[in-house]
């Protein structure tokens, strides 16, 4: 168990609900929601969630702590806002969603090989290095995740659609060596430093 | 018509060799038509998408949409600012909004924006618009109708609205659920829109079509057969994610499915263009993997006087 989290767990004791009001991005609406179950039947990865969002929610009221925070679902968010926008409550739920698979990650308990996780943290490594997305050093971190062969693998399978995207100028060859970067680069990382500084210090992540 | 002037936000998308690349060269050639000038933000960087939450958190993410909005109120005072990607709209309206709401979010992105030596003088006066809401409301579709030299006629166009452009903020007067707005656009450039494409709001996976393929491609299977079950020849759509998502992997989906797809995906500013006048390059339809010969046929012949 990551420090973090037994932190977390020793401060709220068995009231999940408010370490979630207190932590997740949003999550003080959660004791909200009346269960009508809109946003489950409205999500188009719906089938694939192990626990939708309106079971997460009641399982979040009734302190399943171990088992919210663990799942795979909230990952399969794909920001689509039809959750969102049919909520007769008007519960920001995709945001929710956003914030617990955040907290979960950050407390180190989200599933280690989830494919979004591992994309999500690529992803945001290679924006804030340069402050723009270079999109081929993404698309080739990504098919290397799982080492050489794999890449190499995955590489060959996704040749015909990179090659379609080079032949129509949409993919810049030369983008290990350049693309992707802002003259203020330097600047975005140290605000971004001082960013997650304030945050952690906010929701008590600092130690 | 005066001149229209907007600060302008491309997106990563948008640049030079990039997978929209196209879409940034039809805006150009249809705002060169429609007499808008774009200024663009000096230096503006990534919005973190809709998968940066996961690593960068709330404030983090604020403060990278906050760097734009403070750039662009320190170069373009007073404008708004119009952006032609839907995650890029999202996540700065997004942080627009949290800012507005909440004097702490703004203090303490301030406080982190001073590390990238600017400030914020946040009064909230300029609005974070999409491309097609200037289109739409600055302009309106008779206006946007004027300039047209080639009609697009005989062209079944599938309006593909998708998300981000839609939801959760959308396109004010237009219903989450069946948003008419690309239809009309559609129409008014001559085309025929295929009304009863049931599809138009399905989500195609978005950055998920890269983590997530399978489950991805079998929701941009429905949103293309549905277009075809309606007899349309080419889909539109107004957001980058959608039009690389519904293009580039038809050809995975038909070896999986036995499918036989094959049909373009372009964008709105595209199908402007060409209807303007545009030739098929000014319309960046050499961008285009499964190309639009309708509209690169459109785009060849001369104009009817």
């Amino acid at each position: 168990m990551s420090e973090l989290n037994k932190v977390m767990v020793e401060k709220y004791r068995n009231d999940f609900l408010k370490e979630v009001e207190a932590n997740v991005e949003e999550g003080n609406w959660v004791k909200m929601c009346m269960q009508c179950g809109v946003c489950s039947g409205s999500c188009p990865f719906g089938p694939y969630w192990e626990h939708p969002p309106q079971e997460l929610f009641m399982m979040i009221r009734a302190g399943k702590r171990e088992e919210v925070l663990a799942s795979e679902s909230m990952w399969m968010c794909t920001s689509c806002y039809n959750c969102i926008v049919r909520c007769p409550r008007e519960l920001p739920i995709t945001h929710i969603m956003h914030g617990l698979a955040n907290y979960a990650h950050r407390l180190g308990i989200a599933p280690k090989m989830n494919p979004t996780r591992r994309f999500a943290k690529l992803f945001w490594e290679n924006i804030i290095k340069g402050g723009r997305v270079n999109e081929l050093k993404l698309s080739i971190g990504l098919y290397f995740m799982d080492g050489f062969s794999n890449g190499v693998k995955k590489g060959l399978e996704m040749l015909p659609v990179g090659l379609g995207m080079f032949k129509t100028g949409r993919l810049n060859p030369f983008g290990l060596l350049s693309g992707g970067k802002c003259k203020g680069a330097g600047d975005i990382h140290k605000m971004l430093k001082k960013a997650k500084e304030i945050e952690n210090r906010r929701k008590g992540f600092a130690p | 018509m005066a001149k229209k002037e907007y600060s302008f936000y491309p997106g990563c998308s948008s640049e030079r060799k990039a997978s929209a690349s196209n879409y940034m060269v039809s805006v150009e050639s249809m705002c060169k038509t429609l007499d808008i000038k774009l200024n663009e933000i000096p230096d503006w960087n990534c919005c973190g998408a809709s998968i940066g939450y996961a690593e960068g958190g709330e404030l983090p993410r604020h403060a990278m949409n906050a760097r734009n909005i403070a750039l662009s109120e320190k170069h373009n005072p007073g404008q708004d600012i119009v952006a032609t990607c839907a995650a890029c709209w999202l996540g700065a309206k997004e942080t627009h909004e949290r800012l507005s709401a909440s004097e702490q979010m703004l203090a303490d992105t301030r406080e982190a924006l001073k590390e990238a030596g600017l400030d914020m003088d946040y009064k909230g006066e300029v609005e974070i618009r999409h491309m097609v809401e200037v289109l739409i409301e600055d302009f309106g579709y008779d206006q946007l109708a004027k300039p047209v030299v080639k009609p697009l006629e005989g062209v079944k166009i599938a309006g593909y609205v998708g998300c981000q452009t839609n939801r959760p903020f959308g396109v004010v007067g237009e219903s989450f659920e069946n948003p008419k707005y690309l239809d009309k656009l559609t129409e008014i450039m001559g085309a025929e829109p295929v009304e009863k494409y049931d599809q138009k709001v399905t989500c195609c996976g978005g950055a998920l079509a890269f983590s997530e393929p399978e489950k991805s491609q079998a929701q941009i299977k429905k949103i293309i057969e549905s277009a075809y079950d309606f007899g349309a020849e080419m889909i539109v759509t107004p957001c980058p994610v959608c039009q690389m998502n519904v293009e580039v992997y038809q050809g995975q989906i038909n070896k999986k499915y036995g499918t036989k797809f094959h049909i373009p995906v372009t964008y709105y500013s595209q199908l402007m263009t060409v209807a303007y006048g545009g030739s098929a390059k000014e319309a960046g339809l050499d961008g285009n993997i499964v190309r639009a010969t309708k509209l690169e046929e459109i785009a060849a012949k001369p104009v009817k006087r």
